[in-house]
């Protein structure tokens, strides 16, 4: 993957997170411990902050990086989740991916974000937008990833929490959106945007 | 052999503190013992580096035991657990135990010499 891909990818991500950080923020008051988009505007913004050193690593070195990054300054439980993701991703890609080898990706890094999180789907948990976006992506390619991921991250309102601080409310966590689905969305809909143009 | 080491992962560092000085009052210096609390910012929360230093700072022959508070403590001291050498991550166990009497529990088996398994399933032993 060229430089100036990944360049637009990371800062994309990052300037995602920093825009829609007090949205985040007020989805985890409601039902969690109103950290999260705190939490994740501190782990991109190191992150992008390492652009430059970033973009010169192959492709499974710089998402190995990231997720190093994320797991050491996001904190909170999501921190290790999406690191785990990060490195899940690392793992099991090369340096110019296919689509379907960035698919198969993503689906092996999904499994260890489950056994990260001890999760499945259903829990009301990023997972809720990860394994539908790749399911999509294994049947039908990535286009409208972004879509999919918005409208699964949509699924999670009527959810009752069964993971995480949120599960602490039980039927009081049904009506809100999972703070961690919608960040995955918000950043499976960014960097799909920035990969099809 | 030395006694198995204590380590205290709160979400608030006067929590991890607080509980640390239960601890001691219990046991004096005849286990090592780290505390961490509180995110990067010195905010709530849990922090990997700090508890990769913590366990670091524990650190004993007969092993360390990890008492934790809610599930981000939980998760990210596995994820830290992790990153450290193989040879070592035999040798931690994270307690499925409440923080402030797992810890005291936990602490006051080890001062007498007992193995890691041992001290874990006595602080386990508070959540039957």
């Amino acid at each position: 993957m060229d430089r100036e891909t990944k360049r637009a990818l990371i800062e994309a991500a990052s300037a995602a997170i920093a825009a829609h950080a007090d949205e985040l923020t007020t989805l985890d008051q409601a039902i969690g411990d109103g950290d999260h988009g705190h939490n994740m505007k501190r782990g991109f913004e190191a992150v992008a902050a390492d652009v430059a050193s970033l973009v010169e690593r192959p492709l499974p070195d710089m998402l190995k990086t990231i997720g190093t990054q994320l797991v050491m300054k996001v904190g909170g439980a999501s921190g290790p989740l999406y690191g785990t993701l990060f490195m899940g991703l690392a793992k099991e890609i090369s340096d110019n991916p296919t689509s379907e080898e960035a698919c198969r990706a993503l689906e092996k890094a999904i499994e260890a974000v489950k056994a990260r999180g001890k999760s499945e789907t259903g829990q009301k948990t990023l997972l809720d937008v990860l394994v539908p976006v790749q399911a999509a992506w294994a049947s039908h390619g990535p286009k409208g990833l972004g879509e999919i991921a918005k409208i699964a991250a949509e699924k999670t309102v009527p959810m009752k929490a069964i993971r995480g601080r949120a599960s602490f409310l039980g039927d009081r966590s049904i009506g809100h959106m999972d703070p961690g689905a919608r960040s995955s969305s918000l950043l499976i809909a960014t960097l799909a945007d920035v990969l099809e143009s | 052999m030395a006694n198995v080491g204590i380590v205290i992962v709160s979400h608030s560092a006067k929590i991890a503190e607080g509980a640390a000085d239960m601890v001691r009052q219990m046991v004096g210096e005849s286990v090592p013992l780290a505390f961490t609390g509180g995110n990067s910012d010195g905010g709530l929360g849990t922090d990997v580096g700090q508890i990769m230093a913590a366990i670091e700072a524990a650190w004993s022959e007969a092993g360390v035991a990890i008492l934790v508070d809610l599930g981000g403590a939980e998760t990210n001291s596995e994820m830290a657990v992790e990153m450290l050498d193989e040879a070592r991550q035999k040798r931690i166990a994270i307690c499925n135990a409440p923080i402030v009497e797992g810890a005291v529990i936990a602490a006051t088996e080890a001062s007498g010499g007992s193995p890691l398994d041992i001290v874990k399933q006595m602080a386990e032993e508070l959540y039957p």
